[in-house]
């Protein structure tokens, strides 16, 4: 990862989807936005780590529970909604 | 093979200080989840537990003792002098020597490892009272226990993570069974709600942040708590001849492993644990009249565990009542088993069945009688209580009406 100067979105895209990647042991380049996690290997544990992984990455609080299938404080149904999710996050944070 | 019965219980756990304190409350269907107080709680992001109110440990201990006790060995005493004293019995030299202790633990002195680590991490000190490991063992409990009474016989603690207890009780029963020994005092305690302890739990993001509402469609996860209680296991042989008063029989013990993951339930490991407790007790199916649900309230495990109670007892699976009274104290972790038989002698012995509170809305996967928010008046001749930890390990164990 290159210097950390710019948080822009292509960089907070790009930090997730390597995040998400190393947790499904796929190369970054064969993931796409519309990929959902499950598709990609992913089960239940796996997405805790991931959310595990984001949080320290770009020092946020995930408002994630297990246990609520629909996940209403943050959308986690696939690879680009998990990606928005973060960059609203990482804004609400710098503002 | 020797049949084996209850003839003493104790208690101290966040429904209350003594066994009828908590089958007032288990009857009241009395929620005693609250806020968390622990040190740091704002560090927190779960801000809820079940707490014991009340409890001081300098009345119930010297001051010299006390440094010896952690927090989860005090509930243990504390719960096993009641036990004692309502079993009536006496210890004499050759009882001594045919009485053993086993207790049920997962986290052991995780208060004293939590304050001592702070102490020499955050605090930067470099000593640490001398009876640290003293404190923190698991077995700690198991041998204060063992001290008190004067019980020399076959001792030790198990941790099975959350069917700790259940594992403890079932081992007792096989003892004495077996005839290794005619007493054995059972059970388990846990005192986990410290910094360390909570925000462990917290990683895992299966903690509930507003309430503890097993099998209701709303449910948002597990709140912990901490308590224990602990029994008189005894030969029905060793009761009899003292006529001693007997609460209920040990009939049936069920045990299995998942093999599986280390976290997620499966369902075939608790099946055969709970067919296997079963035929151990030697009782049909249909003869089970009330079920203490291991019930955590996490999505993960309710719906593993009503899939299991289809599969074993069919179509009577949607009528049986079955409460899960972690809604009420919470999840005492290693010790929530042994709480948790408390409801089933409840059940057993005054024809009353604990409520799952907090519950508000049916969960279409779910078709089970979960006696939701009231306790309920019922004939029960055989209860059953599941324990269903995490790394698959399952426990169950089947109490019978006495007489």
């Amino acid at each position: 990862m290159g210097p950390n100067i710019m948080q822009g979105n292509d960089l907070i895209a790009e930090r997730v989807m390597a995040i998400i990647a190393e947790q499904a042991m796929v190369d970054p380049s064969e993931m796409t936005p519309e990929h959902r996690l499950a598709d990609l290997g992913i089960d239940s544990l796996g997405v805790v780590e991931c959310i595990f992984a984001i949080e320290e990455e770009f020092g946020i609080a995930v408002p994630f529970n297990a246990n609520t299938p629909d996940q209403p404080g943050f959308d986690i149904s696939s690879v680009g909604a998990i990606i928005a999710e973060v960059e609203k996050l990482v804004a609400k944070q710098a503002a | 093979m020797k049949r084996v019965v209850i003839t003493g219980a104790g208690t101290l756990n966040p429904l209350g200080a003594t066994l009828c304190e908590t089958w007032a409350s288990m009857r009241a269907g009395r929620c005693a989840i609250g806020p968390l107080t622990c040190r740091d709680v704002d560090r927190l992001s779960v801000q809820i537990g079940a707490e014991i109110k009340g409890f001081s440990p300098q009345e119930h201990f010297l001051k010299a003792k006390l440094s010896h006790l952690d927090r989860f060995s005090q509930i243990a005493l504390v719960a096993a002098r009641q036990a004692m004293a309502q079993s009536g019995l006496a210890v004499d030299a050759q009882l001594a020597l045919r009485a053993g202790v086993i207790l049920g633990t997962a986290g052991g002195g995780n208060t004293t490892v939590d304050d001592n680590y702070r102490a020499v991490y955050q605090e930067g000190k470099n000593r640490v009272h001398p009876f640290v490991v003293p404190r923190l063992m698991h077995n700690a409990a198991t041998s204060h226990l063992a001290m008190e009474f004067g019980f020399k016989g076959p001792s030790f603690t198990i941790s099975t993570a959350c069917a700790s207890s259940n594992h403890a009780m079932g081992q007792a029963l096989q003892l004495l069974r077996a005839g290794a020994a005619d007493v054995m005092l059972t059970g388990g305690s846990e005192a986990m709600l410290c910094f360390g302890g909570i925000k462990a739990w917290e990683g895992l993001r299966v903690m509930a942040q507003e309430s503890c509402r097993p099998f209701s469609r709303d449910r948002s996860g597990m709140v912990q708590g901490e308590g224990g209680a602990v029994f008189v296991f005894e030969t029905l042989e060793h009761a009899q001849a003292r006529d001693a008063e007997i609460l209920a029989e040990v009939a049936g013990f069920g045990m299995s492993s998942d093999a599986s993951d280390i976290v997620m339930p499966d369902l075939d490991g608790p099946v055969r644990a709970i067919r296997a407790a079963l035929d151990d007790a030697k009782v049909a199916p249909e003869a089970v009249g009330y079920i203490n649900a291991h019930g955590t309230g996490t999505a993960a495990n309710d719906h593993i565990e009503a899939q299991a109670l289809h599969a074993v007892f069919g179509a009577r699976a949607a009528r049986i009542p079955v409460s899960s009274t972690k809604s009420m104290h919470g999840h005492l972790i290693g010790g929530t088993s042994a709480v948790e038989l408390l409801a089933c002698l409840m059940a057993l012995r005054d024809g009353v069945v604990a409520p799952t509170v907090n519950h508000r809305e049916p969960d279409p996967d779910i078709d089970l009688d979960v006696v939701p928010n009231t306790s309920r008046a019922a004939e029960v001749d055989v209860a059953m209580s599941n324990a269903f930890a995490f790394g698959g390990l399952n426990a169950v164990l089947v109490l019978k009406r006495w007489p």
